[in-house]
């Protein structure tokens, strides 16, 4: 009797990195792969951005072709979903009924967008950019329309800002804080975006939140907290994801804001394991227990889960880092900067190339850079290395950053 | 539509006809060409699309501009053939093509 199969419950890119890292490694079993979405493993990040201007088809985000998945031996149960995981029976159950053994099970089950709350917020020209499907539509009711409002001032809504811009759109933007990325940049670069999204004419909204929304003849009427009702034609909210960590709560297993994990991607439980978007986990970088929404958290904790299915326990210790394209920035962040007590800027803001660097407690912790990818890179390198850096050097344009991350 | 020609890590040779607009990169994948992973999906911020452009395209190719060139800092055995093939467009220049993968699985 051949052992039952290792299963991982969920198909983007964690779910899809665990089972290339597994045959990397040289497991050899049955592997199973599933998902609640009827396409193949794609790309989320594109979604916000060029896919909107109609640039790219839907095949050109999937990660591999389907022949890949023959290839690499793992058998792709797509649209099926799982209703609950048997932990006593080492057994999932899909929502028509069918079990599955597991011998070790990942759950890399990702995120689902927040929904708007209030009155008229369940209405059809309400959109999210979360799944391929959504950008599809979101795309074909963009050509029809020629103001957008959005809600949410975070990456999603200002890339979807930046794209309805270039196709001539009229954006107005909301956001209930203060400032524009506060959950991940500093107040300096906030404010830079902020200037830039109104120099390429966004009708940008701080601290300003929607109220309800209500359909008239055709246009969407947006009532919000200060100043008049906008008229619309379409609205984006991106207002966050929520962790699915659901299925790992129903069995028992810590979920609160996300499945919690340890530094080697392990539930609770010896046989499951989690990676990605749905995880809070021990973050060996940043030593702290941490969820983190991005490509590379997905990729470089998937590789973790993957060793720990096999009984390897190697350490989640890689650097955060993370970009988002708006306009002609390309923001790149590396390492996790905030809380920061001082920084220093490398380059001219009024240049649109430069980066803030920040240090805690004197030690660098992180940086933002707008199209200055080289810094991008050197602060990666210099937080893995841990290597000794003080402010004077690193606004200093004279000292190269790549040489000083190669010593 | 142009043929590009993938060695991949364990020298094995496999000629693919990519279309003009794709990436090398793209083309790679799209053929299952061993070891290009590409990671993050082609927007130069990693490093697992690299590969070595066999002499005497070099000069067709051409070399990566800043952008590519730091990403191109994090990428394993950097030679002065390296490029990331995601940020090499496909054209009619680029018809026979040679690659070489380099070793991102590492």
């Amino acid at each position: 009797m051949s052992a039952a199969p290792f299963v991982v419950i969920g198909a983007g890119q964690a779910g899809l990195q665990v089972c290339d890292s597994l045959r990397k490694l040289g497991y050899a079993g049955e592997l199973v792969l599933i998902g609640a979405e009827a396409t193949l493993p794609y790309q989320r990040p594109p979604l916000s951005k060029k896919f909107l201007a109609g640039d790219l088809e839907a095949e050109r985000l999937y990660f591999r072709p389907a022949t890949y998945y023959a290839k690499l031996d793992v058998t792709l149960l797509l649209d099926r979903e799982v209703h609950r995981i048997d932990r006593e029976h080492h057994a999932i159950e899909f929502t028509d009924g069918l079990r599955l053994a597991y011998a070790k099970l990942a759950l890399t089950t990702g995120a689902r967008v927040r929904p708007l709350q209030g009155p008229g917020a369940d209405c059809p020209d309400v959109f999210y950019v979360r799944t391929l499907d959504d950008g599809l539509r979101l795309r074909a009711r963009l050509r029809d329309v020629s103001h957008v409002t959005i809600v949410g001032g975070g990456f999603i809504g200002l890339e979807v800002a930046a794209m309805a811009r270039s196709l001539g759109k009229e954006v107005v933007l909301l956001e209930t804080l203060d400032r524009l990325m506060a959950r991940a940049v500093s107040p300096a670069v906030s404010a830079y975006f902020a200037d830039l999204h109104r120099a390429h004419g966004v009708d940008l909204r701080l601290a300003c939140g929607v109220r309800g929304l209500e359909t008239d003849a055709g246009t969407l009427r947006v009532s919000i907290s200060q100043g008049p009702d906008i008229d619309t034609g379409l609205l984006v909210a991106g207002i966050g994801v929520l962790p699915n960590a659901e299925l790992a709560v129903d069995a028992g297993l810590e979920g609160r804001d996300g499945i919690v994990v340890d530094v080697h991607a392990r539930t609770a439980d010896p046989d499951i394991v989690a990676a990605g978007d749905c995880t809070l986990h021990d973050n060996g970088f940043l030593a702290r227990q941490v969820r983190l929404e991005s490509v590379q958290n997905a990729v470089d904790q998937a590789k973790i889960a993957a060793a720990s299915m096999l009984g390897l326990a190697e350490p989640y210790v890689q650097v955060p880092w993370f970009w988002s394209d708006q306009y002609d920035a390309k923001l790149q962040m590396a390492g996790i900067g905030m809380p920061f007590d001082e920084c220093v800027l490398r380059g001219e803001r009024a240049s649109g190339s430069f980066s803030m660097f920040y240090f805690r407690a004197g030690r660098l912790v992180g940086a933002d850079s707008i199209n200055r990818p080289v810094d991008h890179m050197a602060c990666r390198k210099l937080l893995a290395q841990g290597t000794i850096v003080s402010p004077a050097e690193l606004g200093r344009e004279d000292i190269d950053l790549m040489q000083l991350a190669r010593t | 539509m142009p043929k590009i020609t993938y060695i991949d890590s364990k020298g094995i040779s496999k000629t693919c006809e990519v279309a003009n607009g794709l990436s090398v990169m793209e083309g790679a994948i799209q053929n299952g060409i061993d070891g290009i992973l590409a990671i993050c999906g082609g927007s130069c911020a990693c490093s697992t699309c690299h590969a070595y452009i066999e002499e005497p395209w070099m000069t067709t190719v051409g070399s990566p501009d800043e952008i590519e060139a730091s990403t191109l800092e994090l990428a394993v055995d950097r030679q002065p053939n390296s490029r990331l093939s995601c940020q090499i467009e496909v054209t009619d220049a680029l018809d026979g093509l040679v690659v070489r993968v380099a070793d991102n699985d590492g």
